[in-house]
């Protein structure tokens, strides 16, 4: 039995760890939100050890583990495969799992600050845990399966090499909502479908096992569809995998013009 | 250097969807929002135009009223504007295109923008001097 739990601090998990070797103070600088309290985000700033090697995920760890465990966030395999930890790091959307501290060091031995905030776009429930349900509503609107008529064959549909490769490039969307929060017209228009809507449904529409290009390049003809993308590229900058996204879109508005 | 872990700062940050951070995009972003930005201004232009050059119609001595108080440094330097203006937004508007139809688009359009901008640099600069020689030297050459 302890009798010192109540003079720790509301939320905080007990000791700090020792700092490893080589570690530098950086300033995480995060845009909090907590419902029951603010009516605005509000920037708080944690000094924390980091290592070059550290992630940035490693960082909100330490902050929530020893620090302030009421900070608020997503994250899963943290090994940037699963697609949950997307947020605002200095000011581009990246996974917190894949950002290096190194990266981000201010050069000359000044201090460096670190700013995290949450995804654009979406309403934000507490930190940096945004409602992703209306850019999952974009997602399914696509009908991101295969969608085929006639009789089933009775062994695998084959696919070419070739075939295979046309769509490669956007089987590789994870859902992390990097591409969709980083859009402009998005934070404006809520109502477009966003990037990963249409890159989810580029990966049907090439595919040639695929019979329901149609009904999905109609659905994206709408006034909310592929024709609000104005090329920023900020979602080809954003994407964690490398996915040329714009291209992707840009090659649906020409299937949509010269296609049907 | 932890214990003092907290150091809280606040600043105030607008509106809950966009929540106030700025984007730091692509140059894609930025070139885009210049064309909206040149675009806007171009428009006015035109609307003003329009309106001076109908006024001929209403009778040709206000028509020449008008025209006389353009003659000014400050609507000269505004001429040079509208044509950097115009000039940005006719080059970003092939960039653009050719990022719509040409496939290779996307994936050039950064060495596209790089492009643009010194092919502006390079028209701006002996154009604004040409635009502006007379005016300058009136001013201050006084001959």
């Amino acid at each position: 039995m302890t009798a010192t739990v109540s003079e720790e601090k509301a939320g905080s998990r007990g000791d700090l760890p020792p700092v490893p070797d080589g570690a530098v103070t950086v300033t995480l600088k995060i845009l909090r939100f907590n419902a029951e309290v603010d009516s605005e985000p509000r920037w708080e700033s944690f000094n924390v050890p980091a290592l070059p090697t550290d992630r940035v995920l490693n960082l909100l760890h330490y902050v929530k583990w020893y620090v302030d465990g009421t900070l608020t966030f997503r994250r899963s395999c943290a090994h940037g495969i699963c697609g949950s930890d997307a947020m605002q790091i200095n000011g581009v959307n990246r996974l917190g799992c894949k950002v290096l501290v190194k990266d981000l060091m201010s050069g000359g031995g000044k201090p460096t600050t670190i700013t995290v905030a949450p995804i654009k776009g979406l309403p934000v429930h507490k930190d940096l845990l945004v409602d992703m349900e209306p850019f999952m509503e974009a997602f399914k609107a696509v009908k991101p399966f295969l969608i085929t008529y006639g009789n089933e064959p009775t062994r695998e549909r084959i696919q070419s090499a070739h075939d295979r490769e046309r769509f490669d490039d956007t089987t590789k969307c994870i859902l992390c909502a990097c591409c969709t929060t980083s859009c402009p017209v998005f934070w404006n228009e809520g109502s477009y479908f966003g990037p990963a809507a249409i890159v989810n449904a580029h990966r049907f529409i090439f595919d040639s096992r695929d019979e329901g290009a149609e009904e999905r390049l109609d659905i994206l003809n709408d006034a909310e569809g592929v024709w609000r993308c104005r090329t920023t590229f900020n979602c080809t900058d954003a994407c964690p995998r490398g996915i040329q996204v714009t291209k992707a879109i840009q090659e649906v508005k020409r299937a949509l013009l010269f296609r049907r | 250097m932890t214990d003092s872990a907290m150091a809280t700062e606040q600043v105030v940050a607008r509106g809950s969807r966009s929540n106030g951070t700025l984007y730091r995009g692509d140059p894609g972003m930025w070139s885009w929002v210049a064309h909206r930005i040149t675009g806007v201004l171009t428009f006015f232009f035109l609307f003003a135009h329009v309106l001076d050059t109908a006024l001929v119609r209403v009778s040709p001595n206000a028509y020449d009223q008008v025209i006389e108080t353009y003659k000014s440094p400050i609507v000269n330097l505004l001429e040079v504007g509208l044509v950097g203006a115009v000039l940005y937004h006719a080059l970003n508007g092939i960039r653009v295109m050719l990022v719509d139809f040409w496939a290779k688009g996307p994936k050039y359009q950064k060495p596209m923008l790089w492009t643009l901008l010194v092919v502006w640099v390079l028209v701006m600069v002996p154009g604004a001097y040409f635009m502006m020689v007379r005016t300058v030297s009136e001013m201050f050459g006084g001959s």
